[in-house]
């Protein structure tokens, strides 16, 4: 008995969860790819009617903008916040005094939510109310900075705020990495005299590879699920200038009532999501394997 | 978001499990949450509750009516709905497709609706020819408010036509004033839209553009000149209007900054409370052209189950249609009544221009739903032609290639 509990018990008390996570992840994704192949409208309907939702979506001009504005957003925002995040590491890593304040500063926008950087910023970027009209009030007339209104800028103005959120994030990241690298092996290599900057393009950074993974896998999730962010930062606009794979698919399901265009967009989003993890996971599995 | 609607539905299910009462009962699923809206659904509670009935308020708040939306298609989805519920125009058509309304036509024909409300509205409130909603007040959409001052000072009458008003809005410009107060939200660019389309097609242009929505009545020259004027109207905007809410925009022409502003009636409620007077301090007048856009609220009624329910959902509807809360309702909401048989002596200047007005195109056939409101078309259609104005409105898009987008979104969304 005690014997056969011993081997049992840890899939007993794994089992609810398990079960759970089947249900209602699993099988909400199932039902979702369901209801994207049917003509629901304000409730769902499960009859079967092809792909007439993917037809439309992929005609639709709002959802090419809005994946689009994800392509833009996504790269410009996971380069930028390593690019920054790598830079602040390096400099906070110089052994400088008060490194604990300044770490804690740079850290302190990923503890807001994206909600208040949004309206944040969406204060800061106003061209009526923020940076241009204080600036103007300096007397630089001409000074002008309305990338916020301007459809063909604004989805820069999200990458803007993105970054300044995330990048303090991937600093942190880096930073543990950095720390991380063996002593000896800097130690050797400056008794060598190998530059400082060597040091870092040659043995640190490339020794900080599963780093970088962490951090890539945590930017492009924040990237591909950003909300809350376009939803207080620009709402969308203007027009749909600034919109989303996830405002569109929100806009369809909640405001429009037209849930099988909701779902056949979650789809496409998944399968993105798909496109990233899948190769990384296989990559993680063979590498323990191997 | 499938958990959340999951969860939702495990949520209204345990909450609202299991209410015996004998008295008449009705739950009523609303968003009036704030300000003069807040008080009018109270009015209409303690009448309720005048008449013995029990009210169970269930107001959810957020989205312009999304966030409610939600909980009703949760409620629904467990069969459990609420009495009655804040919809309107084709959103009732497409819940009792859902087969989710109940037939109040007892309580309508008793109250005799048909004789004091106008086909075209009444229209709107019956699901294949029976009643199942009552409505609750008429929005004028196409208004267009001025501040007295600015014309005044620069010597402008209120336009007329379309040309009138580019005209005034030129010579205010070049005065330094900001023609036009508007606020850069899809909805608004949306409003404004359909004034012009109404202006410059007239209303059988509209009726066939907006609502049975003619391809080529779409595509057409008055079509392309009614983009037209809207890129001409977006000259007339100041730089910082985007994603602007409704009453800053209406508090730059209170405030001087700006001339006009198009917007529904429901602006006016803005300028008495800061102590403005209609007709001396801000003038109101339908935008340019021939025609009256309606935005009605409305209460639909859902499938209840129990005699108490039933009794609250009829008392409810009698209630609401009723002469005495149409008129402290929509002197609160700035609406007007939306049976004719009210008094409007209480009214101020710009009701009484409102009802005059919806009396004379319910004659001539001109009384028309406001697509940008929800109310002449079905919110995947709406929805689609939202997103061209939207987008051509903030770009440079030419109007030959708006119309092409417009005709080609429509069709896309069928």
């Amino acid at each position: 008995m005690a014997d056969w509990l011993e081997r049992h018990v840890p899939k007993i008390i794994v089992a609810p969860t398990f079960a759970a996570v089947l249900v209602f992840v699993y099988g909400f994704i199932g039902w979702t790819a369901w209801v994207s192949l049917t003509r629901s409208r304000l409730l769902p309907n499960y009859e079967f009617d092809g792909f007439i939702q993917y037809e439309r979506l992929f005609e639709a001009a709002r959802w090419y903008t809005a994946m689009n504005n994800l392509y833009i957003f996504g790269a410009l925002f996971i380069v930028l916040s390593m690019i920054i995040g790598l830079g602040l590491a390096i400099l906070l890593d110089q052994r400088i005094r008060a490194e604990g304040v300044l770490r804690t500063i740079y850290l302190y926008p990923m503890a807001l939510s994206m909600i208040v950087t949004g309206i944040a910023w969406k204060w800061i970027l106003n061209p009526g109310l923020g940076l241009e009209s204080m600036v103007k009030g300096w007397g630089f007339e001409s000074f002008s900075f309305n990338w916020l209104v301007d459809p063909k800028m604004a989805i820069f103005t999200v990458v803007l705020a993105a970054v300044w959120q995330a990048s303090g994030f991937v600093m942190a990241l880096f930073l543990a990495g950095l720390r991380s690298v063996d002593e000896e092996i800097i130690k050797a290599a400056q008794v060598d005299g190998i530059p400082t900057w060597r040091i870092y393009t040659a043995i640190i950074i490339p020794s900080m590879t599963p780093i970088f993974l962490s951090a890539f896998i945590v930017l492009v999730h924040l990237a591909i699920k950003s909300f809350d962010l376009i939803i207080a930062l620009t709402g969308g606009g203007p027009g749909y200038a600034t919109d989303m794979p996830a405002t569109y698919m929100y806009t369809m399901a909640f405001s429009r009532g037209n849930l099988g265009q909701a779902a056949s967009s979650a789809v496409v989003m998944m399968m993105v999501v798909f496109a990233i993890i899948v190769p990384y996971l296989y990559s993680e599995l063979r590498a323990k394997y191997d | 978001m499938k958990h959340l609607t999951a969860s939702a539905v495990l949520v209204a299910a345990v909450l609202t499990g299991g209410s015996v009462a004998a008295e008449p009962q009705a739950e009523v699923l609303h968003w009036w949450t704030s300000g003069g809206e807040a008080k009018s659904v109270a009015l209409l509670q303690e009448e309720f509750a005048g008449r013995g009935g029990t009210w169970i308020d269930m107001p959810v708040a957020g989205g312009g009516g999304d966030a409610a939306m939600t909980a009703l298609r949760a409620r629904v989805l467990a069969r459990n709905p609420p009495t009655a519920v804040q919809l309107k125009g084709p959103a009732i058509q497409e819940w009792y497709e859902e087969g989710a309304l109940a037939d109040i036509s007892g309580v309508a024909e008793e109250q005799h609706w048909a004789d004091v409300l106008p086909e075209s509205i009444a229209a709107h409130m019956k699901c294949d020819g029976h009643w199942c909603a009552a409505p609750v007040n008429v929005h004028r959409v196409d208004f267009i408010w001025a501040n007295a001052a600015i014309l005044e000072q620069n010597g402008i009458k209120m336009p007329t036509t379309w040309e009138e008003f580019n005209a005034a809005a030129e010579k205010l410009k070049a005065a330094g004033v900001t023609p036009l107060a508007h606020g850069g939200q899809a909805w608004q660019d949306a409003t404004v839209f359909e004034t012009v389309v109404l202006g410059i097609g007239g209303s059988a242009f509209y009726r066939k553009a907006l609502v049975d929505l003619d391809p080529e009545t779409l595509t057409s020259d008055t079509m392309k000149a009614v983009f037209d004027e809207m890129r001409i109207l977006r000259g007339f905007v100041d730089s910082n209007f985007s994603g602007r809410d409704w009453n800053l925009a209406t508090a730059m022409v209170m405030n001087g900054e700006a001339a006009f502003q198009i917007m529904g009636d429901w602006a006016k409620g803005e300028f008495p409370a800061a102590g403005k007077k209609p007709g001396k301090d801000f003038l109101c007048a339908p935008t340019p052209g021939q025609g009256f856009l309606y935005n009605v609220d409305s209460f639909a009624m859902f499938n209840v189950e129990g005699e108490d329910k039933k009794q609250g959902q009829n008392l409810l509807a009698e209630l609401i249609v009723g002469p005495s809360f149409q008129e402290t309702f929509n002197l609160n909401k700035g609406s007007i009544p939306v049976r004719t048989d009210v008094s409007l002596d209480k009214f101020d200047m710009c009701a009484h221009l409102s009802a005059g007005d919806m009396a004379a195109a319910a004659k001539s056939g001109s009384l028309l739903p406001s697509y940008a409101h929800g109310m002449a078309l079905r919110g995947a259609q709406a929805g689609a032609i939202t997103d061209v104005v939207t987008a051509h409105f903030n770009s440079d898009m030419t109007s030959e290639d708006a119309v092409k987008m417009l005709a080609e979104a429509i069709a896309n969304s069928m």
